[in-house]
């Protein structure tokens, strides 16, 4: 007999280690999309239970309450209480804990019993708990409760074993348990008893150890120390960035030659003309050009991922509150800005934790400003083919230095624009509030971490066969066509489309350098940063060949100007080029003008930043 | 030893130094300066479990103003500004 498909809901705490459960049950089987209307992501996985049970999960919002008072904590809401719209009532509800800190969620979890819906009391990283001491009389907690609770190590295998089981036991007289709703917002006094109702309970059945956790204590001493923290702090950012440079490199070379192969089977194989020439230069060396950043894309999530796995972006917040506070910034703005640096979109999505209006739109506006991933390309064929690669003071890379100044040189700007803002815009408002649970510090989950990556890494990819494809073909012909006359000199991209357009607007770029080749690259880099990479490969291959197809870097240096260079580096630390970044803009603040203003200031500082580089690299020499 | 909490003179926790420890007496929202109303400000406390009778301890503080202040608070640790520490009543 097949069972209609059961749908769980996972709701809990911010940092109840809900993800890693989330990763643990449904493995790889997930669905990342958007709940219609908000731009709240929707993460639903999919199991099979022992007894075969066909079983849709979805991973809420964090939340400590359900008041509701931002767009994620409103949808964890209305989907518990089966409002969600579009959405199909949960039946069973998995509250997650984190057994070392069952405070907040045992209050949660009594404001959820409200609502009706069957739940079982998940304590997660059970083992952690015990390590430390913390002993749970998990029995007497599911009477107190009158919850069902089950323990489980999500990540351990079969440390979800007792859930599965339960889960099936549950679903089985699922039907004879009618809903009844008797949830509403709860007042002051209400959410004062169920807190003391909460700590009764735990006193009743959780025995804690005399000491806390020593490790987290001793990690703190260092990382939340007011100098040696900040220190830390841009060590960390260093190496990351250090380590995203260099260790790439390797995997980089091996897969730019994997695809340099490639082109030339097609090349050998094909006969000359514009099939050829389509898949070897549209097809192979344009989407190639981008698929070779797949490591630098990958290591910086690895990294992101990592520090907030491990528990350090919260004390990142902390320590930079103050700090960007003095640029007019939120403290819980530091979280959505060092996502930009892998892409500025999700990073805009994730300015929803921050709950006043105006701080979120100045974190938004200034987003894009932080250096992208889709920058790496960009940045990287340019400082490779421009700046030696020697170590300055005995053991810095050069390369890396240079890197590491772009990403400084966004940062100062976005901290400046905010400071603008702030100062001419958003003027006499008292700041929101600060208020961050500091998690103790947990060994990152491999597997849990290791999913998130290939996630991330597989929407990348997904973009290069789609967008970053359907540009390299449109680039392809733009360059192709119309074909030069029988018996021409010159090189065919002269007689192009392409030609045409960058022509017209190489007046417009010359004061800042740009040759008109930049200004064909610049076109199609508006659907993607990276894409001016691989359109300058196609437009300088178009024009020289096989062999400036395969050395594009070096063929830049003979081209260009180090001031040139130099101009395009600074542009690109501002160019609004990012179509599917404009797009979110308008979708999270809800209006064209947000997004024209971002547009606008951004291609302006762009174009000033540009200028100046160039006149001053001009006086300098480097013309 | 643990009853001297009478004795103590309150204060707010936005006045705190680092490394002091004491007891939540009650919380008083009004006129911090906050940027949230009285009751969201006390709703919130509470759901960070900032309650009658919990022990807190300032562990860190940041380095501008010594703002903010990562609080003990029984078994969870909570970053606050000092500006809303100014409606948690300790002894």
């Amino acid at each position: 007999m097949e069972l209609p498909l059961l749908h769980l809901a996972l709701v809990g705490t911010p940092n109840s280690g809900k993800t890693s459960l989330f990763n643990a049950l449904t493995g790889s089987r997930q669905k990342v999309a958007n709940y219609p209307g908000v731009t709240v992501e929707r993460k639903e996985g999919f199991f099979v239970t022992p007894q075969g049970r066909q079983v849709s999960v979805v991973d809420l919002p964090g939340t400590y309450s359900l008041r509701g008072r931002s767009p994620d904590e409103e949808i964890t809401r209305d989907f518990v209480l089966g409002k969600a719209s579009g959405e199909t009532v949960p039946d069973l509800v998995l509250c997650v804990a984190d057994s070392t800190n069952l405070r907040l969620t045992i209050r949660l979890l009594l404001e959820l019993k409200r609502t009706g819906r069957p739940m079982i009391l998940v304590l997660n990283m059970f083992d952690i708990a015990t390590r430390r001491g913390i002993t749970v009389d998990v029995e007497r907690l599911a009477k107190e409760l009158g919850v069902p609770v089950v323990t489980s190590i999500a990540v351990r295998k079969g440390g979800t074993a007792d859930l599965l089981t339960l889960t099936d036991e549950i679903s089985a007289r699922l039907a004879a348990e009618p809903a009844e709703n008797n949830w509403r917002a709860l007042s002051v006094a209400e959410l004062r008893s169920t807190q003391r109702e909460a700590d009764r309970i735990i006193a009743d059945c959780v025995s804690l150890p005399s000491r806390p956790d020593t490790w987290t204590a001793r990690i703190d001493a260092v990382v939340l120390h007011p100098v040696g923290g900040l220190i830390v702090l841009a060590l960390i950012l260093f190496v990351m960035f250090q380590a995203v440079f260099a260790w790439a490199q390797p995997l980089m070379d091996l897969l730019k030659s994997g695809f340099d192969v490639l082109g030339e089977l097609v090349h050998d194989t094909l006969p000359a003309g514009l099939l050829q020439s389509f898949l070897q230069n549209g097809v192979i060396s344009g989407v190639g050009s981008v698929i070779v950043f797949l490591p630098q894309i990958i290591l910086i999530f690895l990294f992101i991922l990592l520090l907030e796995d491990f528990g350090y972006m919260a004390r990142a917040a902390f320590l930079m509150d103050r700090i960007m506070g003095g640029a007019g910034l939120h403290g819980r703005a530091f979280i959505p800005l060092l996502s930009s640096f892998a892409c500025a979109i999700p990073g805009i999505m994730a300015t929803r934790v921050i709950d006043n209006k105006r701080d979120r739109l100045t974190t938004i506006l200034i987003a894009p400003l932080m250096t992208c991933s889709a920058r790496i390309p960009v940045y990287t064929l340019i400082i490779s083919a421009f700046i030696p690669a020697r170590d300055v003071w005995g053991f810095i890379n050069l390369q890396g230095l240079v890197m590491f100044g772009l990403y400084v040189a966004g940062i100062t700007s976005a901290l400046l624009v905010s400071f603008l803002i702030k100062f001419f815009m958003l003027r006499d408002y008292a700041p929101a509030p600060f208020m961050l649970e500091l998690p103790d510090y947990k060994m990152p989950r491999l597997k849990s971490i290791a999913i998130g990556v290939y996630t991330r890494a597989k929407m990348f990819l997904h973009r290069a066969g789609t967008t970053i494809f359907s540009m390299m073909v449109l680039i392809w012909f733009l360059a192709s066509f119309p074909q030069p006359p029988a018996g021409a000199t010159e090189p065919a991209i002269n007689f192009s489309l392409a030609a045409i357009i960058g022509k017209a607007l190489e007046p417009l770029l010359a004061p800042v350098g740009f040759n008109w080749q930049i200004a064909v690259a610049l076109i199609p880099g508006m659907a993607a940063r990276e894409v001016a990479v691989a359109a300058l490969g196609t437009v300088y291959a178009i024009e020289g060949g096989k062999e400036a197809a395969e050395q594009i870097g070096q063929v830049l240096a003979t081209k260009w100007s180090l001031a040139t260079a130099l101009s395009m580096l600074a542009w690109y630390i501002f160019a609004p080029q990012c179509a599917s970044t404009l797009a979110v803009i308008r979708r999270e603040t809800g209006s064209w003008r947000w997004m024209a203003v971002t547009f606008t200031y951004m291609l302006v500082l762009a174009y000033a930043a540009s200028l100046v580089t160039y006149n001053v690299a001009v006086a300098l020499g480097a013309g | 030893m643990t009853d001297t909490n009478d004795t103590r003179p309150h204060m707010p926790l936005g006045l705190a130094l680092r490394g002091y420890t004491g007891v939540i007496q009650h919380l008083s929202a009004r006129d911090t300066g906050s940027a949230l109303s009285d009751i969201e400000l006390e709703s919130r406390l509470i759901e960070l479990g900032f309650v009658e009778g919990a022990r807190v301890e300032v562990l860190h503080e940041g380095l501008v103003g010594r703002d903010p202040i990562a609080v003990r608070v029984d078994s969870i640790t909570i970053a606050v500004r000092r500006r809303e520490a100014m409606a948690i009543i300790v002894a």
